[in-house]
């Protein structure tokens, strides 16, 4: 990239606060839920206390009837289409028409004038059930086929079922030195974003709706509108407000979103549903419960010859995302180390329990603490060290993998170095006195992914860059900031291109009205997507820049650089223009300043079915140490230390980078410690922040973040993800730790006192060390899809993208 | 349900309205007096979002009722800086990146500025045991320590 030598960035790289910092600490960001407008309405559901049931009559009279009662709504008030966010899961309703599959399942709506109105109106709406019985586990659904949840997919009560084989994987286990199995559990829990999602629609006299919504998705919620609505997507608007948290639990279109929509229309005014604490937890989409076995056979030196993977989901009431969930249970598995041969079942079971999907991680958490547990094992029976021994066996950098899997760069062997000395390791593990333990483990994570949700040839990401007179410049981008800094990140890529200051730029987000398309805040995608297509645009933009002022100032183009608020000679600041006046003289040339860039990932997919779930344009890397002490009267665990360090290919800005390390840890701890997302005759166990256990300021330790840079060639500046990878090997290392500490293997998380005192009762008796699933489910997966490992094979290169056009000019 | 007249004193102002006795103050401030930067996370007192001062101390304002706040002083967020110039610890947050999605924020800061009143110069577990009772998804916390360190050294004139 002509004109920003990596050695000579202004921006990149600086710890700069973020451009919304002011904001954000002022309170004067507004959320969703802080909007109102004129003659608004509150809008409130009415869903369901029963787990499975008919619906049998719904009578809405007495509601109606309620004075401030503007509008009542059931399902059959809406056009009768089923929708769900893959195309290949289509089975939901905003409002049940029929039958409800768990408890929350949405069955009217209400606006009124206020919100107590509308709680009063829905307690006043009839509904007959006729209850069936609920399958509240992964065995309830297999062992009654006779009762289903829904009517399609691969068997009874199976969503999904997938069975792939890359390489002879039985051959391999034959040529091992040892070959070892094992069970792990890992219990379902939640996102928690502190904001409730809350949406505000007005479908205006002239027939067009806009929406307001804490979504991350605001171009799938766009079309889904447009599915689903009597209004042509044309007339649909479609704004994401900051999202007060997401982690993947506002990524799905929501029965409250389309309900204010369509109450909107019959009320004749905006309408405003914000959840409750307690409707968050039932609309989840969070991390799917997950049993899993693997079977690996190694050398006596821990290499890996073969893996062979099973996993189980409990997907709950609905396909959401689960068909993504259920490749990625088995995806990545092949990107940390080298697997040439591997063998994946999967299968995802529908429950009556509010639906599982995309939470921080997606997938990827669950065989990620199974695999690196397993390896401990692995590393124990052989007498070798954990950490020398992942180290020996990494995945070689741009090569394909066992599941055709392009990786780039790889800096999990620097991670590991660094955590390793950082930790005092070698001192410490077998070391400690009892009771105290220190664990390692490792990951990788995609950096985007690299197919769309649906087929198309367009963009993942766009952005357009409007230069003004003032010298100010406007960022348009779809992309919504959840919280991770994506607002700023534009602003930095673009200042550092167009040699200004982060100040001097505007970003607007999230608008389907006014931004090109961006998928959405998920799979770690957006400083990579927005990010390339950000610095595409300002590089054309600065084509143009440069070659008014070359013109002016009897110049070549090439001769001249942007920065400092001037573009004019490197070497000759008398010789040179404004910002301001270099946008004046290439607006007197070109017209209107404005300049799209354009993202899409390079089609890399394997060529088999689902080869789609899995590909990215390059993958973090992540290692971990912790320590830690286990209380052996209570169980309790105290973790003291977290060393981790995170290859991000290039730190655009340390500071955020580090929060989203450090933010990772925090929730890795929760989920491996105390969160759960469990039920009980239907119902949630805990669905309250006070019952709901998550970290607080007490629980997490003191984080000591390494940042290792690997300059990908892939990522915007060489930069990766690092907003989920980062969470992967805590949970693992956390357990490893534990078994250092007390010898316990405790394969299930979270690890709560009970397993511990249960493991360390169960040590004392003499009988195996270890708390975690004891059988499988009774399932028969599919034959395997046989294909050709491409394990080892060199990558394609940097494969050209589509939309790479020029470095400068219009297209 | 009949409105009561109230006077309250919000960040200095006095303010005269009405609202049903049973509201809280945090639905108050927000849909009475639109200072939309308290937030709700739980509205059950468990979460520490929707914090404020009521003459200096933390209060939850989902547990409060403005009928019995009259003649107290309540700040809010919006009551932190000063004319043209952000409080301490505002600033410190926002320079360490403590605010990631920003909705725990103002809970936070004031719970903060409670604490620094109260002990100027806190040591790093008594900085964690003064906001145990805020949860915050996006930071881990750690930035947040550090920034509440940076405007207590400040504050004390030390940096």
């Amino acid at each position: 990239m002509r004109g920003v030598g990596k050695e000579r960035f202004t921006v990149v790289g600086q710890p700069l606060p973020k451009i919304d910092a002011w904001a954000k600490v002022t309170g004067e960001t507004r959320f969703a839920d802080d909007l109102s407008l004129p003659r608004m309405a509150y809008g409130k559901l009415l869903r369901s206390p029963h787990p499975h049931a008919l619906i049998r009559r719904v009578d809405t009279g007495r509601a109606r009837a309620l004075p401030g009662v503007y509008g009542v709504l059931t399902g059959l008030d809406l056009p009768r289409v089923k929708f769900g966010i893959l195309p290949v899961s289509q089975d939901e309703e905003a409002l049940c028409t029929e039958k409800v599959r768990m408890v929350g399942d949405a069955v009217a709506a209400v606006a009124a004038v206020d919100e107590e109105t509308a709680e009063r109106a829905t307690e006043l709406i009839d509904v007959e059930y006729e209850v069936l019985p609920p399958l509240m586990s992964i065995e309830d659904a297999l062992g009654r086929p006779e009762v289903r949840i829904h009517e399609y997919g691969d068997g009874p009560n199976v969503h999904k079922a997938v069975s792939l084989e890359f390489g002879d994987v039985e051959s391999a286990f034959a040529r091992a030195d040892l070959v070892r199995e094992d069970v792990f559990y890992f219990e379902g829990n939640t996102h928690l974003p502190m904001e409730q999602h809350s949406a505000l629609a007005l479908w205006g006299p002239d027939g067009k709706l806009t929406l307001w919504s804490s979504t991350q998705t605001p171009h799938y919620v766009h079309r889904l509108l447009g599915q689903i609505l009597d209004v042509p997507p044309a007339h649909i608007r479609v704004i994401a407000t900051p999202n007060g948290g997401g982690f993947g639990g506002k990524l799905d279109p929501f029965a409250h979103e389309i309900a204010a929509c369509k109450l909107s229309q019959v009320t004749g005014r905006p309408v405003k549903i914000t959840l409750t604490r307690e409707e968050v937890f039932y609309v989840h989409r969070g991390r799917h419960p997950v049993l899993m076995w693997v079977r690996t056979g190694v050398t006596r030196q821990g290499e890996i010859l073969g893996m062979h993977f099973r996993t189980w989901l409990d997907g709950g009431a609905y396909g959401s995302y689960g068909v993504a969930s259920t490749f990625y249970t088995g995806a990545l598995q092949t990107v940390t180390y080298r697997v040439p041969a591997y063998k994946f079942e999967g299968a995802r079971i529908f429950t009556n329990k509010p639906p599982c999907g995309p939470k921080r991680g997606h997938g990827t958490p669950q065989p990620r603490f199974a695999l690196e547990c397993h390896l401990d094992k692995i590393a124990g029976e052989l007498g070798l060290d954990p950490a020398d021994m992942r180290r020996r066996i990494l995945a070689e950098p741009f090569t394909k993998t066992a599941n055709h899997l392009t990786v780039t760069t790889i800096g999990l062997g620097e991670c590991i170095d660094r955590v390793v000395l950082a930790s005092g390791w070698r001192d410490k593990v077998g070391q400690l006195p009892p009771g105290r333990g220190i664990g390692i483990a490792c990951s990788s994570y995609l950096t985007g992914a690299g197919s769309a949700i649906y087929w198309n040839d367009m963009p993942h990401s766009g952005v357009v860059l409007r230069a003004d007179r003032s010298g100010g410049v406007a960022v348009l981008c779809g992309a919504i900031d959840v919280g991770q800094g994506s607002d700023s990140i534009l602003a930095y890529l673009v200042a550092e291109v167009l040699g200004i200051d982060p100040k001097d730029i505007r970003v607007h987000a999230a608008d389907t009205d006014l931004t090109p398309v961006d998928l959405g805040s998920y799979s770690s995608r957006v400083t990579l997507m927005c990010g390339n297509a950000a610095i595409q645009a300002a590089e054309r933009l600065r084509g143009l820049l440069l070659g008014a002022v070359a013109a002016k100032l009897g110049v070549a183009a090439e001769a001249l650089a942007a920065r400092g608020r001037r573009i004019g000679l490197a070497d000759d600041p008398d010789r040179s223009v404004s910002f301001a006046e270099a946008v004046v003289l290439a607006e007197s040339i070109h017209g209107v300043l404005a300049v799209p860039g354009s993202y899409a990932p390079p089609k890399r997919a394997g060529k088999y079915k689902g080869g789609g779930v899995g590909p990215s344009p390059c993958y973090s890397y992540t290692a971990c140490v912790v320590e830690l002490e286990v209380d052996r009267e209570t169980g309790g665990v105290r973790i003291d230390d977290v060393w981790i360090a995170h290859d991000v290919g290039r730190a655009l800005n340390p500071l955020l980078v580090e929060g989203q390390v450090e933010g990772s840890v925090y929730m890795g701890i929760g989920e491996a410690l105390m969160e759960e997302q469990v039920f009980r005759k239907g119902l949630h166990k805990a669905p309250s922040l006070l019952e709901y256990k998550s970290p607080t300021t007490l629980e997490t330790p003191e984080i000591h973040t390494i940042l290792v840079e690997t300059d990908d060639p892939e990522g915007p500046f060489g930069a990766k993800e690092a907003g989920q990878g980062p969470l992967l090997p805590v949970i693992p290392a956390i357990a490893n730790a534990v078994h250092d500490a007390i010898g316990v293997r405790i394969d299930e998380v979270p690890i709560t006192p009970d397993k511990i005192l249960t493991g360390l009762r169960r040590k004392r008796e003499g009988k195996p060390a270890r708390v975690g699933p004891e059988r499988l489910p009774r399932f028969t997966f599919p034959p395997p899809r046989i294909v050709e490992s491409a394990f080892g094979q060199p990558a394609d290169g940097v494969a050209p993208r589509p939309f790479q056009g020029g470095e400068e000019g219009r297209p | 349900m009949p409105k009561t007249l109230l006077r309250l004193s919000v960040n200095g102002e006095d303010h005269d309205l009405a609202a049903a006795p049973h509201k809280t103050l945090l639905e108050v401030l927000r849909e009475e007096m639109g200072l939309t930067g308290t937030k709700h996370g739980c509205e059950l007192g468990e979460c520490g979002t929707c914090t404020v001062l009521v003459d200096g101390r933390p209060v939850l304002s989902c547990l409060a009722l403005p009928i019995e706040l009259e003649g107290r002083a309540i700040t809010t967020v919006e009551g932190l800086a000063g004319a043209g110039r952000l409080h301490p610890l505002q600033q410190a947050f926002a320079e360490l990146g403590a605010a990631q999605c920003g909705y725990c924020t103002p809970g936070i800061l004031l719970t903060a500025r409670a604490l620094l009143a109260d002990n100027p110069r806190p040591t790093r577990q008594e900085i964690r045991e003064a906001l145990a009772g805020n949860l915050c998804r996006c930071t881990g916390y750690t930035k947040i320590l550090d920034a509440v360190e940076l405007a207590a050294l400040r504050s004390a004139g030390g940096a």
